[in-house]
This record gives C-alpha cells, structure tokens and sequence, in this order.
C-alpha cells in the first residue's frame, strides 16, 4: 500500500497525474489553468444536467442554466418540443436572457431588436434592408445544441460525438427510476430552489454529495434539531448502507435501505414526524393507500445518486453545482415533489427542504464552512494530497457487478475522480 | 395615539429587534413574537403566498426555537465562528394600522463580520405588529434580502 507523503509532487506533469487511485493533489482544487482545462476536457465533452422537464411546463416556459460557463436557454416551444438554445445573438453576441425562469412568446436580444423564435430560429430583425442579399435569416438562428433526457431530466451536450445520454448514465438509470418514486404516485415536480456560492472549488461539492462520513460531525446541530426517531435514522454509519461505483464517474451512496424504494414497503408504521401530515390527509378525506403513499415519500429516497459532473439526485432534491471560477462554485439546491399532489404534501417537502438546505438550512451553511476551510487548507504546503481511500480494502461486488465499499467509503468519490482523470486525459479537444 | 407616537413606538421595536439579535440576547428575542408568528425569507421578492412556496426561512414557533439553539449551542461549525454582527434599520414607514395590527416596512441591512471580510446582506423587511399594552408583539416578519432570488452566500444570522 502507497504511504500517504511518499509521492513526490515533481513526478506531476498533468492535472490526470494528479488523481491516483487513492488520492487527488490539491492542485486540483486552486490552479486556474487546471480549472480552464476541465471546462474545456470535462463541461464540454460530456453529458451537463440543465434541468427538469417540470420546470418548463407549458409552451413558452424557460430556464437558462449554464454548460460550464457558457450560457443556455432550456425552452419549450409552441408545440411543445424542447430546445437547449446558446443563450447568445447571433448579430453582436448579447445574451438574449437573463433571468432564471420565465415564460414568453420569444426572445428579443436587448442590443438590437433582433428577435428569435422559441425554437431558436431568427423570426425578424429592425431595419432589415441593410442586410439584403448578404444575410440569410435561416442560418442566423440561435444556435441549438444536442441533448436528451431521461426521468424528466434534460442532459445537454457541446459534444456531438459523444456516446447516448442513455449510454452514458447506463448503471444510474435503475437509482433515477427509484429517486423519481419520491412524488406520492404523482408526477415530480420541480418546487422552487435554493441557490448560494462558496468560496471553493467546484470538485469539493462533487465528492460532498458521496461523503457519508461527514454527516455526524458537520451536521450535529441538525441532528439535534430532529426528533429521536428521526435521528435515529439518520444514524446510519453502522447501518447495512453501502457506497456503489455506477461507472462514467456516477455513484449511488446508500444511506438508509429501508427507503430504496419508496413503493415497497407502504405498510410500515407512520413514523412520528410525518403523524400530523398523515392527520391532515385523512380529514382532507384522502384514502388509507394514498395516506400511506404520500406519507412513505415525503421525506425522499435513503439515498444519493451523483451523476458526473454536476448534477446528484440527493435524497429529497436536485442538487446542481455550477463552476465559476477555480475557487468559487454555485450550488442549487432543487427541492421537488409532486404535481397535483396534496398541498399539504407539497408543503411538508418544501418545510423539510428549509429544514436542511439553501443558505439558511441547518445542514447547508454547515457543509460550506468545511468545504470552504478545504479550499483554505489547499494553501498550506506544497506536496499536498487529499486522501480518498476510505475504505479501500474492504470493497466487494454489488448484485450488479459494481465495485461496492461501506456507506462511509469513498469510493463514490474515486468513483468521480477516475472518469474525471479518463477525461483530463484525453488528447487537447476542440 | 397619534401618528407622531404610534411612529415613535414601532421605530423603538424595530430598534429593540435588530439590538437583540445583534447582542445574541435570543431569549429576550424570542419573547418578541406572538406564538403563531411566522419568520420568513422568501426567496423570490414577489411571493405572498410562503406557505405554497419555497422560502430560504420558513420559521413558526417551533423552528424559531431550534434555530437559535443551533446558533448558541455551538454544535454548527459556521456558527461558531461568526462574529459581531450589527444591523441598521432606516426609511421606516408604517404601511396599515389599525387597532390590531400594524403594519410596518424599513430598509434594513446586516454586516456580518466573516472570515472573508465584512459582508452585508441589504433587505426590505416588513413587520406585522400586535399592539400589546405597552408595545408590540411580532406577528409576522419578513426579509426580503437582495439576491436571494439569484444566489446568496450561506447566512449564520437570522436577518
């Protein structure tokens, strides 16, 4: 086994020379060149989640999200087709939007007047005289970009070469399928969401999302906040969860297994939190089944899926990291539930989500002050590696024939870190 | 009451808010608030409807409780380290009153003393008081902190 100081950091040529298969140096997490490469290695080459089919529900209905740093529109147009549109005029280059979410019967660029469709294409311009005979207009549309979905999720790629979003996410698709069980029988529902920047590295918060072990230490205020027999399941280091390598750098961390599967199960005791929610419900008249439905979903599924780069499927909610510079990421936390379902339902997931997310959450602020002391410590020295091998003598073969660790390992980390290295790799790209 | 005194009251209560919070005298704090009271941070400026929306905080009684737990008991990491906050109040303008209810908005603006530096989180709050006998209880208040509809930095303070 490699001691954990012996590797000299002059044998270094490369950002991949910086993963190994048990640690990562922390250059990774503070030089700005190694940052430019990965948006151009990593953001651009592979499949990039922008959002959920319910956030654009009806024709007109918009998001803009980024790839990297480059700036998107998620669109629905007038039939009901998506687009992922770069978010950028083809005249002088002018974003044509700016905000988050909205709804409207085009996009105008705010430079010039000139105006495109919800599909993208270039409807009508001010003054177009001047532009007879040398422009065409059907090659003037914003320029549309390749993705795909899968669950409601939309994936958006600058790659037209690269493997099926169906390929690429391949042993994930079970754990999505599972997560999206999380809606009571209704379909998911994006809620609203809460967004926030920390001063760190954008590959911090991707090895968070897989990181059981922190959970007693940073989030003991939470812990104490929640009633026993809550905290008691959240108590799950000694528990039978487990820490699975999907590949593609995707990993599924389990951390309570008796909420895998939110339909199964649905005679198990009401636990007390969720009594009032229940009560509420059947004076609103609805079913024992349904009771019992909505009830087993409404604190989300025992686990984390990440899906590589920038996207988990965590417990209850989306969670989102957007890179804007080597030292400073936005997170989104997405919180979901289900369309039509009960308001009160709706409402409990939204209550639950504050409990623990966004900026003023009992568990968020708590993550970024150890991501943030993280990318500090990055300073310090420089021969410095950041240890990832928790757990790496005890891995075992999962029933899907995946590499399988403790639910404390790390392996969904070097799960990540290895499709990362692949992709840092590989040739200078366009 | 005139409208000289009934101003001079509220200002006074917000005044005696934002202190107490400042002095992390939560106890005194939480006496402010009527039981059924709600705490709230929205996270787009234009909703009214909380309840049906997502909040950055959404607190009633209960929650309030466990949050100032969490920021005295020194079991959250980024509380621990948070340091001396002071919050000015200004631009106060009494919105509805009545004999029940006043209603009440300031600019309001909290400089935390970060690691990173002094950062300052501006608001529109907007109070809902219960007159009481001798002052107010708070019914409802709500922070509309500039960039919570976009992004904010994580909050160790109540605003």
């Amino acid at each position: 086994m490699t001691k954990t100081t012996s590797i000299p950091v002059k044998s270094i040529t490369s950002a991949a020379d910086m993963v190994m298969e048990d640690r990562v140096h922390k250059s990774l997490y503070s030089d700005p060149e190694i940052f430019e490469e990965e948006l151009d290695k990593v953001f651009n080459h592979t499949w990039v989640w922008l959002a959920h089919e319910s956030e654009i529900p009806d024709s007109g209905s918009y998001k803009t999200a980024k790839i990297g740093r480059q700036p998107v529109i998620v669109v629905r147009d007038r039939k009901g087709n998506i687009h992922v549109l770069q978010n950028r005029c083809r005249h002088r280059g002018a974003t044509v939007c700016e905000k988050k979410h909205g709804k409207t019967k085009a996009f105008t660029c705010p430079y010039h007047g000139w105006g495109y469709g919800l599909d993208g294409s270039l409807r009508a311009l001010p003054k177009p005289e001047e532009y007879e005979n040398i422009l065409d207009k059907a090659e003037f549309g914003l320029n549309s970009l390749r993705f795909e979905t899968y669950q409601g999720m939309i994936f958006a790629t600058l790659d037209d070469s690269i493997e099926s979003l169906d390929s690429f996410l391949g042993g994930a698709k079970k754990w999505m399928d599972l997560f999206m069980k999380q809606s009571g029988g209704y379909p998911v529902q994006v809620l609203g969401d809460h967004r926030f920047r920390f001063p760190g590295n954008w590959k911090i918060q991707l090895e968070n999302t897989t990181d059981a072990y922190h959970f007693p230490i940073v989030h003991k205020s939470f812990i104490s906040s929640i009633d026993d027999q809550t905290a008691e399941v959240f108590d799950f280091l000694d528990g039978d969860g487990f820490v699975e390598d999907l590949g593609n750098g995707h990993s599924v961390m389990v951390m309570i297994p008796d909420l895998v599967d939110l339909e199964a199960n649905l005679d198990d005791p009401i636990p007390e939190r969720f009594q009032p929610l229940a009560d509420e419900l059947a004076k609103e008249g609805k079913s024992e089944a349904e009771i019992k439905r909505l009830v087993r979903a409404v604190g989300g599924s025992g686990f984390n899926l990440n899906l590589f780069p920038n996207v988990s499927c965590s417990m209850a909610f989306f969670r989102n990291l957007v890179p804007i510079s080597v030292d400073e990421t936005e997170i989104h936390h997405v919180a979901i539930g289900g369309k039509g379902a009960p308001a009160a339902f709706n409402q409990k997931r939204m209550r639950l989500h504050e409990h623990f997310q966004g900026p003023m959450g009992f568990g968020t602020p708590d993550d970024g002050e150890a991501w943030e002391r993280v990318q500090h410590g990055s300073k310090a020295g420089t021969d410095g590696w950041i240890m990832v091998n928790r757990g790496m003598s005890r891995l075992s073969t999962s029933e899907d024939g995946n590499v399988k660790g403790a639910v404390c390992s790390e392996t969904g980390m070097r799960a990540a870190y290895q499709q990362y290295k692949k992709m840092m790799a590989a040739e200078e790209k366009e | 009451m005139s409208e000289n005194q009934l101003y001079t009251r509220v200002s006074e209560f917000l005044s005696l808010e934002a202190d107490l919070l400042d002095h992390k005298a939560y106890d005194e704090w939480l006496a402010l608030w009527e039981k059924s009271g709600l705490y709230i941070v929205p996270v787009e400026h234009d909703v009214t409807d909380f309840a049906n929306h997502l909040n950055v905080a959404y607190d009633d009684d209960e929650m309030r409780q466990l949050r100032i737990a969490r920021l005295s008991n020194g079991e959250a990491v980024s509380t621990v380290g948070a340091e001396n906050t002071v919050r000015t109040l200004s631009r106060i303008r009494i919105l509805e009153a009545s004999d029940e209810l006043v209603t009440v908005r300031c600019a309001y603006c909290l400089y935390e003393n970060n690691k990173n530096g002094v950062r300052a989180f501006p608001a529109n709050v907007e109070f809902i008081l219960k007159p009481t006998e001798d002052s107010f209880l708070i019914q409802q208040k709500v922070a509309r902190v500039m960039k919570s509809n976009e992004h904010l930095t994580t909050v160790s303070y109540l605003f």
